[in-house]
């Protein structure tokens, strides 16, 4: 935390990484400013493991260059090595020593002397809440106690970077929290923190930007915001008040949105995905759609436009690569 | 430090009230922000940082003491199983046998014992925690040097156990305690060395079977097709020819001689420069797999 937070924590420029044929990192160019959380968002395979294997010094990449606050990740993997912590995908601990144990070891090979090293275990484990846990070996320890202690573990010595690979994959949605609440205290207290998963859920709450990654290549990127309204589409929802007219309400609004509209489970609904038409917004669209109703006299009880989820926004730049690579 | 906007400071995370189980938690941040507030100590020295490793490999022999049975009771049953067996017809009795065989025993039990090192590598690669040692800003080869820290005490052990073992069947080392002494020393040094190996095999090969496969079809061979049990001089000459130049002969010879009373200079030294040599080349293609993993 000494340094100054100008420059960005991590830079790739056209980082490549190899396994036989299979391109699993196919050139990502990655510019992730410090003190946020930066999310990487992508299916299973899409080489998010991979990129932060690389960026972590564990993987040598095969192609491009990645700057860990400056550091080459390969010439200067040392310096690299002393500023980040990583928490993999599977728990980084070891099973076979208690929980003590794990953290103990760790702070005496970050430089603790035997007796600093162990009050440091004690303080780390009450504020994780496994005080109870603390002589318990790790194998025994449930899906968010082992993932609470290999955070600990991580943040042993406050790194400047923190790579949370997949963090909250597998843990039920108690402790899912826990880990959300954790990633954020240590933000606010300074360091950057690299999170990949695949849930748009997740990195929608924690990321402060957002790279899509899908078959080892970036395909967008921006905050959360910008990637939703990249997409241009919201759901515009619709509640009459009288069912009767629904069929009637339900081409009215075709007609002007110029997307299907779906009748609801509900008689008196329609929802419809709003997009972008050339300089006309999705808000601007659904308002010229209820001018319509008002005309032909069909009462509106109540209206939403939402914006589209992360997992539409998702859908829709998957579903465009895979056309793109169609056509090719 | 920037603090992004949505979330609440450190002071306003809410803390549940705890009911009875062991998972109802929500983090303080006011004490992680404390915890995270203190300084960095400097980086560990090569000696530390190879000591905590070490530490661990103890840890795990505390945590699983099942582990030692290929220390105590594999050697104990090595020595009782070769006593019996051979010494009525390769040497008239079995105490005059005894004499001749113990220090061999005991080389084969430890040379034997160097290939759980590999499989111990090999398992811990499978596992998440590798990654974090790895990315950890300590001296390179502690990693690998704290296994073999564990297992010096894990050979010392076997060696002792079989010396006793020999002692209560009637052994007399006529080396007496201190050439005793520095026979077990010149073993636990050169397994020490010889563990290089397996560390090779443990990161280049894919499964743990495969590295115990491995590890068994150099062992056998080396170990049987030596000095241990029988004098080479009874062998074929092409076979006494092959044994005379096997490292495990020559160890045994120098063993032997320790405890003997009766061991040459030019034996020790051949076992020592023979133990540089293997952590020379093994362990620089050790570091090197570690390093490209």
């Amino acid at each position: 935390m000494s340094e100054p937070r100008g420059g960005p924590a991590i830079e790739t420029v056209g980082l490549v990484k190899t396994f036989g044929d299979k391109r699993a990192v196919d050139g990502i160019d990655l510019s992730v400013p410090s003190g946020m959380v930066y999310g990487v968002l992508g299916p299973n395979g899409a080489g998010k493991t991979t990129a932060v294997r690389m960026l972590a010094t564990l993987t040598r990449p095969d192609g491009g260059e990645a700057r860990v606050f400056g550091h080459d990740v390969v010439r200067e993997a040392d310096a690299v090595r002393a500023r980040v912590s990583l928490t993999g995908q599977y728990a980084s601990v070891d099973e076979d020593l208690t929980g003590e144990e794990n953290l103990v070891l760790l702070a005496r090979l970050l430089g603790h002397g035997k007796p600093a090293a162990r009050t440091r275990a004690g303080q780390l484990l009450d504020a994780f809440g496994l005080a109870e846990a603390a002589g318990k070996q790790a194998k025994a320890y449930s899906g968010g106690m082992r993932r609470r202690l290999d955070i600990a573990a991580s943040i042993l010595n406050t790194p400047d970077l923190l790579f949370l690979d997949e963090p909250t994959t597998g843990l039920d949605p108690r402790s899912r929290n826990q880990v959300w609440d954790i990633v954020r205290t240590v933000v606010e207290l300074g360091t950057t923190v690299l999170l990949t998963t695949q849930y748009l859920d997740e990195a929608d709450r924690l990321a402060g930007r957002i790279a899509v990654i899908d078959r080892g290549r970036v395909i967008a990127e921006g905050t959360p915001g910008q990637l939703k309204s990249s997409v241009g589409a919201g759901s515009v929802q619709v509640r009459l008040r009288d069912a009767d007219r629904r069929e009637e309400a339900r081409s009215v609004l075709a007609a002007v949105l110029d997307v299907p509209v779906q009748p609801g489970n509900d008689p008196v609904t329609l929802t419809a995905r709003v997009m972008a038409d050339g300089g006309t917004g999705p808000a601007e669209l659904a308002s010229r759609a209820l001018a319509e109703l008002a005309v032909l006299g069909i009462t509106v009880d109540d209206f939403s436009l939402g914006q589209p989820t992360l997992d539409e926004v998702f859908l829709a730049l998957t579903d465009d690569e895979q056309r793109q690579e169609a056509v090719i | 430090m920037s603090i992004t906007e949505s979330t609440p400071g450190p002071g306003t995370v809410e803390v549940t009230k705890g009911t009875e189980e062991e998972d109802a938690y929500t983090p303080s941040g006011v004490a992680l922000a404390a915890l995270l507030d203190s300084p960095r100590p400097p980086r560990p020295s090569p000696l530390a940082a190879s000591l905590a490793f070490g530490w661990r490999a103890m840890l795990k022999i505390k945590h699983v003491p099942e582990q030692l049975f290929d220390v105590t009771v594999f050697p104990i049953m090595m020595t009782l199983m070769f006593t019996y067996l051979f010494g009525g017809a390769l040497a008239g009795s079995t105490s005059e046998y005894l004499q001749y065989l113990l220090p061999g025993i005991m080389v084969m039990s430890v040379v034997m014992t160097t290939m759980y090192t590999g499989i111990a590598v090999k398992t811990d690669i499978d596992k998440g925690v590798f990654d974090r040692f790895r990315t950890l800003p300590v001296w390179r080869p502690a990693a690998m040097v704290g296994y073999l820290l564990g297992d010096l005490f894990r050979y010392a052990l076997a060696s002792v156990v079989i010396l006793c073992v020999g002692l209560v069947l009637g052994y007399r080392p006529d080396g007496g305690v201190l050439g005793t002494a520095a026979a077990i020393l010149l073993l636990v040094g050169f397994s020490f060395a010889f563990s290089w190996v397996w560390t090779m095999f443990g990161l280049l090969l894919r499964s743990e079977k495969s590295v115990m496969g491995v590890s068994m079809m150099v062992l056998m061979p080396l170990t049987f097709l030596s000095n241990i049990l029988v004098e080479p001089e009874t062998m074929p000459g092409w076979l006494e020819a092959c044994v005379d130049v096997s490292p495990v002969t020559r160890l045994v010879a120098a063993v032997r001689g320790l405890m003997d009373g009766d061991a040459e200079l030019g034996q020790i030294t051949w076992v020592l420069v023979a133990g540089a040599l293997l952590i020379a080349v093994f362990g620089t293609i050790t570091m090197r797999l570690y390093n490209r993993k």
